[in-house]
């Protein structure tokens, strides 16, 4: 029966195709040009090197990719990082003083980080929500708050993690398994479950009908609302997680941290084929935008056939033409 | 056609391959009102929208001071004097009265707007209309009846041949209408044309000198006013033949399922109260806008309300879908493509959506799915040329077709069936309505909404009939008739005069 459906649909399909493997293409291009251009590219140092760096950024992604998907969307997640990085940090410099260093403070921040980054989100979509701000304008205001209230905790300065407290949790950056460092496994654990929760859950086929058309959803008794809130608090999650992997890479937080990860997070989202006005997404594709930002990035600075103060023009360019493509497939229908 | 200003001779339209119009012959002449009737849909809006310059015929000839015209838009209607005021507002709602007065025609002083001309010519506009809005005032602070006032100084701004009024006293009160007339009546002294429609029988009695009834898009009967009553005018826009259209009626048991008592829905349903028996199918009937959809969606949970809804004696919260469901009341919308399918999406997706959960936890069992829907292709006998497609590629019937499968899916024991054949082909409404009589054969229990007034009678044995918000009564057996309905719906009856709000 599926055999023959897939045979049947295929007119429709290859209309479709060219959005489903773009950014896959992509990507190969990318790696392809790395290859020809620098013999290292491909090493696994470098790979591994420019997986972890992405990991922060991917990880916001993922939860990125549901709020999208759901016809939302959140500026605020990069200021949200510096200041849960930032409160991290503080509460465990004081921590320290009061019952010394140790594994139990390190515990106590991660729980904080998770617990902060849910609260974020949980304000974040319940006043989207409930007090029906648009999500464009709330989040670009708690975006502009998370920013000054980290700039204000670091007193204008840096916040810095205690030199033993540093040194402890140190591997949760640096360590591994078989070389693979916990940013890379974590980032692909999550990514496979959000894969399977956005197509085989009811969770997110509630998302991607809430972004299709909120009534058709309201109509068919999706409670709409609580998907939409449970979206921005997904997401606040997967913030707190982000910096619970961020914070012992450089031990610190500053009023800079952070800066521009929502534009990444919300380019890498559309580069996978997430549609911005919502209704599709798909988390595979949010991992390839990832990838193609990042490797981009690492590109340039690898060769000097260009300068890498054009990675943003690169990225920016590859962005416009993601959402090009987008619209010519959706004119298609 | 001599005297006429402007008029339709054997005009025909189509959209698509559908008629809608078939040789309608139609004559406004100046210092006369032309009152147009019909039922929804009869064709009324596209007769005044040729008029009007908003679409052309496709066949037969606009007259125009006796030569033939082809607009080439209504921008030039209005230039020769043919104002047409619209039943949606067509007014910019940031702006304020005097500017939307001038929308377009702005006086100038020099490269600068005149503003002190144009508040002052408003006021005075207003002031004949005998409307207290401040000119200055934005339209969207000013009350629908305000708004009203504003169109309608707008068309009397411009020095009107013809006035085309659409259906204008449906959002005023009875002050207001009065008010209306007397500026119909100067119009009329002053030797313009006006055409006039409404569906309140006792105003175009009044006010109207001539009148014309369409149906079906074929002009019934045109008189002077003084020689027809009102019955006359309902009897002539509903007069037609029943066919075998529909299957056999059951009468449901006496037992109660359904008691919707004294809802409110604040300012659309005032007070409804109405009884569902087990295994049978009830009407709900009367005016686009009289608040039928909005009870119905009070009942299933889609609206806030007050007052009692209990299903099997047990009360419904209010405002909760999700539970109105569960307990076995579905609602089906109205509005198919807004609020009923999801357009991109495939017809798996659409069916399954309601029931998600009942799918597999936390994962959706595919295989359930499609075995869900290759059960819903064939009892509902849905063509699809791809299991794959989107819903918005399905034809109209077929789309109706799995919106009606979606929604009873969770085999539910009172089904709420908002016009359930709405454009929809002649061939797929019989398949649906069987559907309905083998619903009701199965012991389930349905309600029926219509404009359609054949509809209604043809499947119901009981048919409740809203007026203004509230129910206007009840018929059941031999009384289902279509001038019971019409008299009814408009308000005929005199427990339903009171409310001209």
């Amino acid at each position: 029966m599926s055999a023959a459906s897939i045979h049947k649909t295929q007119a429709r399909r290859s209309k479709v195709d060219l959005a489903v493997i773009a950014p896959l293409v992509a990507l190969v291009v990318l790696i392809g040009i790395g290859m020809a251009l620098n013999p290292n590219f491909l090493s696994f140092a470098n790979i591994t090197n420019v997986l972890a760096r992405s990991a922060f950024i991917g990880i916001i992604a993922i939860g990125m990719t549901f709020v999208i998907t759901a016809g939302g969307l959140d500026l605020s997640v990069g200021s949200m990082a510096a200041f849960v990085a930032g409160l991290m940090i503080l509460v465990m410099n004081l921590l320290t003083d009061s019952m010394g260093g140790g594994l139990p403070v390190i515990m106590i921040g991660v729980a904080l980080a998770l617990f902060v980054g849910l609260a974020a989100g949980f304000i974040n979509g319940i006043l989207i929500t409930r007090a029906g701000i648009e999500a464009f304008i709330l989040t670009l205001g708690t975006m502009g708050i998370y920013r000054s209230l980290v700039t204000w905790l670091a007193d204008g300065g840096t916040l810095s993690l205690g030199y033993e407290m540093r040194e402890l949790y140190r591997p949760v950056y640096y360590g591994g398994i078989m070389g693979i460092s916990w940013p890379i496994i974590v980032f692909a654990l999550l990514a496979i479950l959000g894969e399977i929760t956005m197509r085989h859950t009811a969770f997110g086929r509630h998302c991607a009908a809430i972004g299709s058309n909120e009534k058709v959803a309201r109509y068919s008794s999706v409670a709409v609302l609580r998907v939409r809130l449970a979206t921005y608090v997904l997401l606040g999650v997967l913030v707190g997680i982000a910096v619970v992997m961020y914070v012992p890479r450089l031990g610190s937080a500053s009023a800079t941290t952070g800066l521009l990860w929502e534009l990444e997070a919300i380019a890498a989202v559309i580069i996978g084929g997430t549609l911005l006005k919502g209704g599709f997404g798909r988390v595979w594709g949010t991992v390839v935008g990832v990838l193609i930002l990042s490797l981009i990035g690492n590109l340039l600075n690898l060769t000097d056939v260009v300068s890498p103060y054009l990675n943003g023009a690169i990225q920016g360019v590859v962005i416009i033409l993601a959402v090009v493509l987008q619209r010519n497939t959706g004119a298609a229908r | 056609m001599t005297g006429s200003v402007l008029a339709l001779e054997g005009v025909t339209k189509s959209f698509g391959p559908i008629e809608v119009l078939h040789g309608v012959n139609f004559a406004l002449r100046p210092g006369e009102v032309h009152a147009l009737i019909g039922e929804n849909g009869a064709g009324k809006s596209t007769t005044m929208k040729i008029l009007a310059g908003y679409l052309d015929p496709t066949d037969g000839q606009v007259v125009f001071d006796g030569q033939r015209v082809r607009f080439s838009g209504s921008d030039e209607a209005e230039d020769r004097g043919i104002i047409m005021i619209h039943q949606e507002f067509n007014l910019a709602e940031h702006l304020g009265i005097d500017q939307n007065v001038f929308l377009g025609r702005e006086i100038k002083r020099g490269f600068l707007l005149d503003h002190k001309a144009m508040r002052q010519r408003t006021a005075e506009l207003l002031a004949r209309l005998e409307c207290r809005a401040d000119p200055g005032a934005k339209v969207s602070r000013i009350s629908v009846p305000d708004k009203q006032m504003v169109e309608i100084a707008k068309a009397l701004s411009r020095k009107a041949r013809v006035l085309i009024m659409d259906e204008p006293t449906a959002v005023l009160t009875e002050r207001e209408t009065e008010v209306l007339f007397r500026q119909i009546e100067r119009l009329r002294a002053e030797g313009v044309a006006i055409l006039y429609t409404s569906h309140k029988l006792g105003e175009v009695k009044r006010i109207a000198d001539r009148v014309t009834v369409l149906r079906d898009g074929v002009m019934v009967r045109s008189d002077l006013t003084a020689d027809v009553t009102e019955d006359d005018m309902a009897a002539a826009m509903v007069g037609r033949e029943l066919t075998d259209l529909y299957p056999a009626k059951r009468a449901g048991s006496g037992e109660v399922i359904l008691e919707v008592r004294d809802v409110d829905v604040p300012g659309v349903v005032e007070n409804a109260s109405l009884t569902l028996h087990r295994g049978e199918v009830l009407g709900i009937g009367g005016l686009v806008g009289s608040g039928r959809t909005e009870l119905a969606e009070a009942v299933a949970g889609l609206r806030p309300r007050s007052g009692s809804v209990r299903l099997n004696g047990r009360d419904l919260p209010a405002g909760d879908v999700a539970q109105a469901m569960k307990a076995g009341l579905a609602y089906l919308t109205e509005d198919r493509k807004g609020a009923g399918l999801l357009l991109d999406k495939t017809l798996r997706e659409n069916l399954t959506l309601p029931l998600l959960e009942t799918f597999g936890r936390p994962l959706i069992d595919r295989k359930r799915e499609e075995a869900a829907l290759d059960k819903a292709l064939a009892d509902f006998a849905i063509r699809a040329p791809a299991r794959g497609m989107a819903v918005g590629d399905l034809s109209g019937g077929n789309q109706q077709k799995l919106l009606l499968a979606k929604t009873l899916l969770s085999n539910p024991e009172v089904v709420i069936i908002d016009e359930p054949t709405r454009g929809i082909d002649i061939g797929t409404k019989q398949q649906i309505y069987s559907l309905i009589a083998q619903l009701a054969a199965e012991g389930r229990s349905i309600i029926v909404i219509s404009s359609e007034m054949p509809e209604l009678i043809g499947l119901a044995t009981r048919v409740v009939v809203m007026h203004a918000g509230r129910i206007a009564g009840e018929l059941s057996g031999e009384a289902v008739t279509e001038g019971g309905i019409v008299r009814l719906a408009m308000g005929m009856d005199k427990t339903a005069k009171d409310d001209a709000a």
